[in-house]
């Protein structure tokens, strides 16, 4: 089980507190409307899912509610930093 | 390939069993072949022997960068059935159910398909409804299946506690008597021997480092063991790994990889004929021939590739299982293990041709794999002989993720996710 901190409490709470909600830094097309099926298909569903370094989405649904992001490697699954929404992660994969 | 017979069997323990001969060869590649398989898993060992058999393509090559079998399929817990709610679906885990039916004939292997019958259970008046819906589109699409009330359930499953005194008490089932459970490993091994024996080489401890690329047309894939292999088509079955293949082939698939877990308990006398499984205080749960209780979990909700998950996912189930099986209260838990399940957003698998020519993808299983096996490699190798996706392959192509044409089955998948 994790030990996770949130950026939000400034405190670490277990997993169970949280969910993990995908990938980060998935930005919503400014222009729906305008967006061709491939466009539209690829923001909904299509994912890294790397193995190795990932940047996801998490929520603190049992504490504070807010969102934050994460840096984890999804291998180890050790987690490398949490940061908060629009910030920029310090820590990336190569290439 | 010696046949497996009662008869050889006598014949063999008069030399004391020390003379079978090798159930497949361990070759070094060719440098090219027609088909190159990525994943010696159950799905991709049944590619090759259906390529085999019932397409004559032999000059194929199954790398798999472990041991054959050693993935999901040595992970999961071997239920098979074929409830399935819409046709597209309905239609393809039926294929594989009526392979199944004459798997260990067909393959002279004993893959110990067991059609003890499996349980859907209901928990809720919401959960009764969508059980009526599956079981009647069920049964409109030539599949067996029955609505049993809880009085019906208990004759069933006695052990099982039906009363009102449970926190979720049970509704009511569906019923599939052709369901049941098969044994995992003798499933690759079979298909392993199977494909073995048409000639099909099986590369194990090989891992694909890339794809060799030309023009938008894979011609061959690297490997670390045995430098550039080359092949006129390639097809790659490789579970939860599928998107780190993609991304060597440069796209993404619309995928996310999840630990799932499961566990089994101390082997105990027979006690479960059946298989239970209940999507709404979720844990499923099976009695192996060799007595364990065999336990599935949930996956874990963030992506890993560890083949591990989280203690509390493991409680949960265990929890679950203990309140419908109070008798099961003090066995006690054996072995835990996790497997890297790729989950696709509308809970179906994908079987595709792919924006590279000449490579395509069989993934997306997700938490519901096993029960396909022989369907999946049947379809795929179809596919792949032809170059053109089989008709029952053909909705659930990787693009309907941008037309629009899900097939949504997390209703009957069975594992939440």
């Amino acid at each position: 089980m994790y030990h996770i901190y949130c950026p939000h409490c400034a405190e670490y709470r277990e997993e169970e507190e949280f969910h993990a909600a995908g990938q980060a830094h998935l930005p919503r097309p400014l222009d729906p409307d305008s967006c061709t099926d491939e466009e539209w298909g690829t923001y909904l569903f299509f994912r890294k899912n790397p193995r190795g370094i990932h940047h996801e989405l998490w929520v603190h649904a049992a504490g504070c509610r807010k969102f934050f992001n994460m840096t984890r490697d999804t291998q180890t699954y050790e987690i490398k930093e949490v940061y908060k929404i629009g910030e920029k992660p310090s820590i990336v994969a190569e290439s | 390939m010696q046949h497996y017979s009662g008869f050889g069997l006598l014949k063999h323990s008069f030399s004391h069993h020390e003379n079978w001969q090798r159930t497949w060869r361990n070759p070094t590649p060719k440098k090219k072949y027609d088909v190159i398989i990525i994943g010696g898993g159950g799905h991709g060992l049944a590619t090759a022997y259906y390529l085999a058999k019932e397409h004559g393509i032999t000059n194929v090559a199954v790398i798999e960068k472990g041991y054959l079998g050693g993935g999901n399929t040595a992970r999961n817990t071997t239920i098979v059935r074929s409830n399935y709610l819409w046709d597209e679906a309905a239609h393809l885990y039926e294929h594989a159910m009526k392979l199944w039916e004459g798997l260990s004939q067909d393959l002279n292997y004993n893959v110990m398909f067991s059609q003890r019958g499996v349980l859907n259970l209901g928990h809720t008046l919401q959960d009764m409804r969508d059980i009526e819906r599956r079981v009647n589109a069920n049964r409109l699409n030539g599949i067996d299946g029955e609505v049993l009330d809880p009085q019906q359930i208990k004759e069933i499953v006695p052990h099982m506690d039906c009363s009102q005194n449970t926190r979720y008490p049970v509704m009511g089932a569906s019923w599939q008597p052709r369901g049941g459970v098969a044994r995992h490993d003798a499933v690759a091994w079979g298909f392993a021997r199977g494909a073995d024996s048409y000639g099909v080489d099986l590369i194990q401890q090989t891992e694909v480092t890339d794809l060799i690329i030309e023009d938008g047309t894979i011609t061959g894939v690297k490997t670390n063991r045995y430098g550039d292999i080359m092949a006129d088509r390639v097809g790659s079955v490789v579970a939860g790994n599928s998107s780190v293949i993609a991304k060597m082939a440069g796209f993404e698939l619309p995928l996310e990889s999840h630990p799932l877990q499961a566990l089994v308990s101390e082997p105990i006398k027979p006690i479960l004929d059946t298989v239970v499984m209940s999507n709404h205080v979720h844990g499923y749960v099976s009695q192996s021939d060799k007595g364990d209780l065999v336990i599935g979990a949930g996956i874990d909700g963030y992506n890993g590739y560890g083949q591990r998950g989280s203690y509390q996912t493991i409680e949960h189930t265990v929890q679950a299982i203990v309140e419908l099986f109070p008798i099961f209260s003090r066995v006690r838990m054996n072995r835990q293990w996790g497997g890297i399940v790729d989950t696709c957003p509308d809970a179906c698998p994908i079987i595709s041709k792919t924006p590279v020519k000449n490579l395509f993808f069989n993934c997306g299983w997700g938490t519901g794999g096993f029960k396909a096996t022989p369907g999946s490699g049947n379809v795929f190798a179809a596919s792949l002989a032809k170059g053109e996706m089989h008709p029952m392959a053909e909705p659930f192509s990787m693009f309907r993720f941008h037309n629009g044409a899900l097939i949504d089955e997390h209703g009957a998948a069975g594992v939440a996710h």
